[in-house]
């Protein structure tokens, strides 16, 4: 060990207090089996909710741990993003995992223990950290997707996503090998330093490296064509898992591929930009037009995130701070959006059960308030102004537009044109549609207060960023700075 | 309060009003009529104000200035970034008190909708909002905000409050219309998007605002090549808003679906819009392009004005006469603009008001019979003029302007167009003189097969006249054509003088 290794574990208590705050759910589920059922949600989300409190301790730290995690405003800003998503999919689950679920212990501690990997996913500096951070992340999903162990669809789901994951991350470090071969380094900055004289003696393996590092990463964030997993595991997958997939395991390898490309394959640029352009345009185009056939809202939506994931791979295409600023702007705004509609879903699933976009008819009637959260979410997802969406996109296409990459942008307002078409089919059945017959008897759902705040929160979320970004993009850009100032 | 404080409550009004009415209870229908009247009444007032008051600002393109900074050096964004920025041109400030008029009139007419009547409003203020928005934004990305802004609630207002129209064949269903328009409008602004993103990148300053922009097209900022690429995209993008041949085919389908107020505003100002945005984008953002792409546009324009009142003449329905009207009228804009002469432009710019009052005015009407009748087959009527002679004569002010008799906007506004079109291409002035003809064809074709002959008593007994709100909506309108016709001064001085400050070469 070098001596001048920072030690200071001081910088990772947030970490701890989520460690330990998995530990304790799983004790409290198996102590105190009387309040586990209602409780639980609640004491995670408190957990959380301190976990954000102290992370806001951090910020304006520039520090690292060991050499391995960078504890800087990127990773004060993915540490708060992170566990905030987890914190509205614990108080959406709260319901859901009563109702559908066993064992709603083990489940919320492996939220908890996810969103740790997620953290250092953002945070990492090194390339095996990076990847360990991955798997946390990843293996706690495989069981959160087959979480309804009763259910065929879920197991089959879980299981896909499983096998091709660990495929993924076969391929992923494979790629980290080559370029340590290449670079001699499996740090960030020494391998940004090597790269910089140039890849001479071992283009051809660097080329290699890099190409199973995007294919690796690409599987993570479903990116086409290493997506075929996505659809079945957020078919099968319960329904607040398919949300915090959407989510957090999208931005976390988004915070993961922004910090490597901006800090350690800045310098041959031009043996990645081309590759990446081309899994971003084919990722928006496909994941949009494969929507439109999708006839479960749970497919629908994850052929659309992953046209999303185009969007968002565009501005690694083009990285440069202005950029990186935007996507994580558009990242935000996506997120927020995201689990708007989510939430909405998955309180009206709660109440009727449906799968189906068809399930929807008539939801205008039968719980207004999830209808127009739902149409408000999916208008924003479309990029139609007053909402996150509009605005969010038009920063990140013009950015990536800025930047060389004039093409790629207008192929997002297409594919966004596209998408308009199969989110306005959704909206179609809720407004148009006549509700099914048995709604005279049943009358309006009951929908819980949590989840009516939960969705009007992030509604209102949706139309703050679309209205009032200032802030938020002031935030990203100073946090997109620091990529780049080292 | 600064003058441009007004532009932003024309804005800022209806979007309030529309988030106070997400807060209203749905059974409460009188408060939300009540609100939005009230509200519409306001509207109205202000844009009067706003024209009133209006004087132009000797050299200066824009006055009743705002300015409030949103996104500033973030990102790509440079010291003026994106700024709320309004202020108006006297074609603008026309617009806006077309869109007061309309509103006032449509919310008047809107009084009887039942279904819903909370949802409707909610979106229909967005729609205003959007239109206003647009009209008074001097920043690129506010202008395309609040324009798409106004397509966004168009899908629920056709498929839910609209009407399907029943063809002997086919059906052509409301909410296929409503998906088309929606579509079509959205792809076109697709265009647009390429435009903006082409022109802040080639501009490189940082900015949206549309002066600072204008000032770099005047300082050559813009090599012509660029124009050429560029014009077409904003001409063709806004275009299809404005109903330009051959990209029209949503407005007649989409117009006839949807709700009365909608289509009277929806055709009474929002292609308006279109025409606004190759002025605004186009002509004064890439003026060599424009040189360049007009004649085309001229070509594209008179198709616009022969096809539309040919296809008006076909039609079996009342609703798509008057839809293929507008296609027909607003090629009389779009040729006016593409002369880029005074003349023509002013002409352009008199036939937006003058369409916008009239057609609203038409599509009033007739939702007031569609309401009674529930069938808009102009076979089934005859002798209307007896049963409801109010009607009769409202709808014949509107279908007398549309023909351009003297004494109404409609010969006003045409008269300019033609002038301004027979110095530049006087091929395409005597085409259009020949479309006026066929207009007079189709819209006598119109009153004599329904307001004339013989009454089917048994099936049209029960019709009654127009409602009090129709006619105080009906009445306001045609003030305004009665005003406009007999003395369009106050218009012409609020528009020539903008003309002669973007166009270049005169003055």
């Amino acid at each position: 060990m070098r001596p001048d290794l920072n030690l200071d574990y001081a910088l990772l208590v947030p970490e701890y207090i989520l460690g330990l705050l998995a530990l304790a759910i799983i004790v409290i589920d198996l102590m105190m089996p009387k309040i586990r059922k209602d409780a639980l949600p609640f004491i995670t989300a408190g957990g959380l909710a301190v976990a954000f409190a102290v992370s806001l301790l951090y910020i304006d730290t520039d520090d690292n741990f060991a050499g391995l995690l960078s504890i800087d405003d990127y990773t004060t800003f993915f540490r708060c993003f992170f566990i905030a998503v987890t914190f509205v999919t614990v108080l959406a689950s709260a319901q859901y995992v009563q109702t559908h679920l066993r064992h709603p212990g083990e489940y919320y501690s492996l939220l908890v223990i996810s969103t740790v990997g997620a953290i250092y996913m953002a945070a990492a500096q090194e390339l095996l950290t990076a990847y360990i951070a991955l798997e946390l992340l990843s293996f706690s999903l495989y069981v959160l997707v087959s979480y309804a162990k009763m259910e065929r669809r879920s197991n089959e789901a879980g299981m896909k996503y499983m096998l091709l994951g660990a495929f993924a991350s076969a391929l992923l470090l494979y790629g980290i090998s080559f370029i340590y071969g290449a670079s001699g380094s499996t740090s960030y900055a020494e391998i940004a330093a090597a790269f910089e004289g140039g890849t001479e003696g071992f283009t051809f393996g660097t080329l290699i490296g890099l190409t199973l590092i995007v294919a690796g990463l690409g599987f993570k964030v479903a990116a086409v064509p290493f997506h075929m997993w996505t659809p079945d595991a957020y078919e099968g997958a319960p329904l607040p898992i398919t949300a915090y997939l959407s989510a957090t395991s999208k931005a976390a390898g988004f915070a993961l591929l922004l910090r490597l490309f901006s800090g350690a394959l800045m310098p041959v640029i031009d043996d990645w930009q081309f590759m990446l352009a081309a899994v971003s345009a084919i990722t928006m185009a496909l994941g949009n037009l494969i929507a439109i056939q999708q006839r479960n809202i749970k497919r629908l939506l994850a052929y659309s995130s992953i046209g999303q994931v185009g969007y968002m791979l565009m501005g690694i295409t083009a990285l440069s701070p202005e950029v990186s600023s935007a996507l994580l702007l558009h990242m935000t705004g996506y997120v927020i959006t995201n689990m708007a509609a989510f939430t909405a879903i998955i309180a009206y699933h709660n109440a009727s059960g449906a799968e189906d976009v068809s399930d929807f008819r008539g939801a205008s009637d039968r719980a207004p308030l999830l209808a127009a959260v739902l149409t408000v979410a999916l208008f924003s997802l479309a990029g139609m102004p007053l909402f996150a969406g509009f605005l969010t996109k038009f920063i990140l296409f013009q950015s990536v537009a800025d930047n060389g990459y004039f093409w790629l942008a207008a192929l997002g307002v297409v594919a966004s044109l596209v998408s308009l078409y199969y989110y306005l089919t959704v909206i179609k059945e809720m407004y148009v549609s006549a509700p099914p017959d048995s709604f005279q008897q049943e009358g309006r759902f009951r929908i819980p207060l949590i989840m009516q705040g939960a969705v009007i929160v992030l509604t209102l979320g949706v139309f703050f960023v679309g209205l009032y970004p200032a802030p938020l993009f002031e935030l990203t850009d100073s946090v997109a700075a620091v990529l780049f100032t080292s | 309060m600064e003058q441009g404080h007004l532009l932003l409550a024309l804005i800022a009004l209806p979007m309030l009003t529309a988030a106070v009415l997400v807060l209203v209870p749905g059974e409460r229908k009188d408060i939300v009529r009540l609100l939005s009247v009230a509200v519409s009444a306001m509207l109205f007032a202000i844009s009067l104000y706003v024209f009133i008051d209006y004087q132009g600002n000797g050299s200066e393109q824009f006055s009743f200035l705002l300015r409030y900074d949103w996104l500033s050096n973030v990102g790509i964004l440079g010291d003026d970034g994106i700024t709320l920025y309004l202020g108006i041109d006297g074609i603008a400030a026309t617009m806006l008190l077309l869109n007061g008029i309309v509103t006032f009139a449509g919310t008047l007419i809107s009084w009887k909708i039942e279904h819903k009547n909370k949802d409707f409003f909610i979106l229909f203020w967005l729609l205003v909002a959007g239109v206003f928005g647009t009209f008074s934004s001097l920043d690129l990305f506010f202008f395309f905000f609040f324009y798409e802004l106004a397509v966004l609630p168009m899908y629920l207002l056709i498929a839910v409050w609209g009407s399907s129209t029943r063809f002997p064949t086919f059906i052509r269903t409301k909410e296929y219309s409503g998906m088309k328009l929606m579509l079509m409008l959205v792809a076109a602004s697709v265009l647009i998007f390429f435009a903006i993103f082409a022109t802040f990148v080639e501009a490189g300053l940082g900015t949206f605002s549309l002066p600072d922009l204008y000032a770099h097209a005047a300082n050559g900022g813009f090599d012509t090549n660029f124009q050429k690429l560029i014009f077409p995209l904003f001409a063709v993008g806004a275009g299809c808003l404005a109903g330009l041949w051959p990209f029209h085919t949503w407005s007649p389908d989409g117009h006839v679906a949807a709700p009365t107020a909608v289509s009277m505003l929806h055709a009474g100002v929002l292609m308006k819009l279109g025409a606004f945005g190759i002025l605004r984008l186009g002509i004064q953002l890439m003026p060599e392009g424009a040189e360049f792409w007009m004649p085309a546009l001229v070509v594209l324009a008179t198709i616009n004005i022969l096809y539309g009142a040919i296809s008006a003449m076909a039609q079996t329905d009342f609703k798509y006469v008057i839809g293929y009207s507008s296609v027909s009228h607003m090629g009389y804009v779009l040729l006016g603009l593409a002369t880029l002469d005074p003349i023509g432009i002013n002409g352009a710019a008199l036939q937006m008001f003058s369409h916008g009052v009239m057609t609203a005015l038409m599509f009033a009407m007739v939702g007031a019979v569609y309401d009674q009748a529930h069938t808009r087959e102009l076979a089934v009527f005859g002798g209307l003029a007896g049963k409801m002679p109010r009607f009769a004569v409202f709808f014949m002010v509107a279908g007398l302007t549309s023909v351009g008799l003297p004494g109404f906007s409609g010969f006003v506004a045409e008269f300019n167009v033609f002038v301004g079109t027979f110095a530049t291409y006087p091929w395409a002035g005597a085409l259009a003189v020949l479309g006026a003809g066929i207009t007079a064809v189709y819209i006598f074709r119109l009153l004599a097969l329904s307001f004339f002959g013989s009454f089917n008593e048994a099936r049209w007994g029960s019709l009654k006249d127009m409602s009090k709100f129709e006619m105080a909506g009906g009445a306001l309108l045609i003030v305004f054509i009665v005003f406009m016709g007999l003395w369009p001064s106050p218009f012409v001085d609020r528009i020539s003088p903008t003309i002669v400050n973007f166009l270049p070469g005169v003055g």
